[in-house]
């Protein structure tokens, strides 16, 4: 049993002058940080966290983009012993206030007592406080005094207890910023240890990533595993990648990087847009393992990602896949290095109407399935039915699990943890079936859309979508449809009008792109307006939104026959 | 000459970014600033530039400072083609 300030001491004593991380900038250097740096950049948080008067267990909300100074606040809060939570940075795409409603939303919920970003965001954080809330201070970057040395024995971290909550995670979306994933010292570290030894990680591999750490992926495998293992970390912002993907393969080659994460739609981002003069020299063949993750893992993606850069090294056994989620602090399986994940063909009438996994019959059309491994050590994974009870291998149910590194539950949310949990198990929400021990993943429970590893509620675009003028509540449906290219799903909005009037129609379509981008951050690729009577609704007069789909992707291929 | 570069985007940006063909792009319209255009479609922009007039954008200058309109882009593009 430990805590995290003391698996940083320990890793510390190993050797102060070792590398923790190396950051990576757009038009700036590398920033190597060694444990010793780290530390002292922890510590002056942590001592300007004291000097604020905040207690320990009380929660810090961190605005700050990729750097220095978020790496510093992130642990320095831990070393003083509060709960660290990264909210996303308010980007270009997202109205100010939006991020601003959201941002209250999130210190409503969490109660944070300080808010620690930068001094050009000072005003903005200030502007979503209400009187009598929670936050007590408003920490700046750059008024924070630098401490040259670490007094382990001051800070107040070393007495918390492993059972202690030691981070919250939100999800995005208005939504998800309700619901704060707490995870205790103890969880996270039983979570990396069954993990880590599923991967066999030692001290000679390099982690890349370039995953945002308000994201758990980002945050477990691509920050906390990292660092509290003595593996050497290669951090570069998600918005740099975005721009540039092919920076990911030269920094693996540049610093040897031998596992890296993504979701789904990365390895086609990655096939499609990287050129071949980006990556000109580069050498992939450090890489042990390319992991998928945190999206419905695709068979075809690998293969385009394949390839597309076997020639540069990259071995076809180091594509993986694994299953994870915030609620078991991140892995639940991971499929065998070594070896390639399982890939099986299945009777796609049999997956749709009788909701089991079949080899297809002669002639029927089939669908691939990949598997995202076997559970990790730690693990239990079963599939129910409805009424909670296990169905036989090959059924398609609810996945449900049971792990010692279950979240100690949605922070200030006892009604939702409840409700999280059926005679002990975690429902997961998501479907899926066991064959062999293999776990496949085949959708999602609710009609949750899943862009570029992103979890979007549907009906928080209805809701934005009903604040367009001309567009009445009640009168839209939101889905997500895979988009076989992208490897990821598109976003549609379908909103019923009264004018028949096409340029209206387009007006009201352009509005509604722009109030739902700029209000959720999600680009939407279909916005479709029509007259009355289009949206299809159950007999008890809700939007049915998987019938709407279909009827969408038929007039869809209506349009390119005709 | 830049009319055609202009009308050539403009068709590019509403068949395959917004999926709708029959969709007009006025030059001065925002396309970055707006949320129109995404991090991942701008990418897919940046390349068919490259691929239709052979001039480069390079990834550092893919946000609004650079271009935000049809008419911005139509001229970074005529500039560089000289």
């Amino acid at each position: 049993m430990t805590i995290f300030p003391e698996r940083l001491k320990a890793l510390h004593a190993r050797g102060s002058e070792q590398v923790a991380l190396y950051l990576q900038f757009s038009g700036r250097e590398d920033l190597t940080l060694t444990y010793d740096q780290l530390l002292c950049g922890a510590s002056s948080y942590a001592r300007d966290l004291e000097r604020n008067g905040i207690q320990p267990g009380e929660v810090i909300v961190l605005i700050l983009q990729h750097g220095e100074d978020l790496v510093y606040s992130f642990w320095g809060s831990i070393l003083h012993g509060a709960i660290p939570s990264i909210m996303p940075f308010l980007t270009e795409k997202l109205s100010p206030e939006r991020y601003r409603a959201d941002l209250s939303a999130l210190i409503s919920v969490t109660k944070p007592s300080a808010i620690i970003t930068y001094p050009e965001f000072e005003a903005e954080v200030r502007a979503a406080l209400q009187e009598g809330d929670s936050v007590r201070s408003v920490i700046v970057t750059d008024r924070v005094a630098s401490q040259a040395n670490i007094e382990f024995s001051s800070l107040k971290g070393f007495q918390r207890k492993p059972e202690d909550i030691v981070l919250l995670q939100h999800s995005s979306g208005t939504t998800g910023l309700q619901k704060g994933v707490a995870l205790s010292h103890q969880a996270v570290f039983n979570q990396l240890n069954s993990y880590g030894r599923s991967l066999s990680v030692t001290d000679n591999d390099v982690i890349v990533t370039w995953l945002p750490l308000y994201h758990d992926m980002g945050l477990i495998a691509g920050f906390l595993m990292p660092i509290l293992s003595g593996v050497p970390l290669v951090l570069m912002s998600p918005f740099d990648w975005v721009r540039a993907p092919y920076k990911l393969l030269q920094a693996i080659s540049k610093y040897r990087g031998t596992l890296t994460w993504l979701p789904n739609f990365a390895y086609n981002f990655c096939a499609l847009k990287i050129r071949d003069r980006h990556i000109e020299g580069v050498d992939l063949s450090p890489l042990r393992a390319v992991i998928n993750c945190s999206e419905p893992v695709r068979w075809e993606s690998h293969m385009a990602f394949y390839e597309r850069f076997k020639d540069y090294g990259l071995r076809f056994d180091a594509l993986q896949t694994s299953y994870a989620m915030a609620e078991n602090v991140f892995g639940v399986t991971q499929s065998q290095l070594g070896g390639v994940p399982v890939v099986e063909e299945i009777d796609r009438e049999a997956f749709m109407v009788e909701r089991i996994a079949k080899s297809p019959f002669d002639g029927h059309p089939s669908m691939k399935m990949m598997s995202s491994g076997q559970p990790l050590e730690n693990v239990k994974v079963k599939v129910i039915d409805e009424s909670g009870s296990e169905v036989p291998e090959r059924v398609i149910g609810e996945l449900a699990l049971q792990s010692d590194c279950m979240l100690t539950g949605y922070f200030n949310r006892p009604d939702l943890t409840e409700k999280a949990f059926r005679d002990g198990w975690y429902l997961t929400g998501d479907y899926g079936y066991i064959s062999n021990g293999e776990v496949f993943v085949s959708g999602r429970k609710k009609d949750m859309i899943i862009v570029g590893g992103r979890n979007i509620y549907p009906q928080d675009l209805e809701s934005l979508t009903y604040e367009v003028p001309g567009v009445h509540a009640g009168r839209s449906v939101a889905f997500g449809m895979f988009d076989e290219t992208q490897g990821t799903e598109d976003v549609v909005i379908i909103a019923e009008v009264n004018s028949e009037n096409a340029d209206e129609q387009q007006k009201i379509a352009d509005a509604i792109r722009l109030h739902v981008t700029k209000n959720s951050a999600i680009a939407l690729r279909y916005v479709k307006v029509v007259g009355p009577k289009w949206i299809l609704k159950t007999s008890s007069g809700k939007t049915a939104r998987s019938a709407n789909r279909e009827k969408f992707i038929r007039e869809l291929q209506g349009d390119k026959v005709g | 000459m830049a009319d055609t570069i202009l009308s050539n985007i403009e068709k590019y940006i509403a068949v395959q970014i917004l999926k709708q063909p029959t969709r007009r792009i006025s030059a001065d319209e925002p396309l970055i600033s707006s949320g129109l255009i995404d991090s991942f479609s701008l990418m897919d922009l940046a390349l068919f530039v490259e691929d239709t007039f052979g001039v480069r954008i390079e990834d550092t200058e893919l946000n609004a400072n650079t271009f935000d309109n049809l008419t911005q882009l139509a001229s970074l593009i005529e500039s560089r083609k000289s």
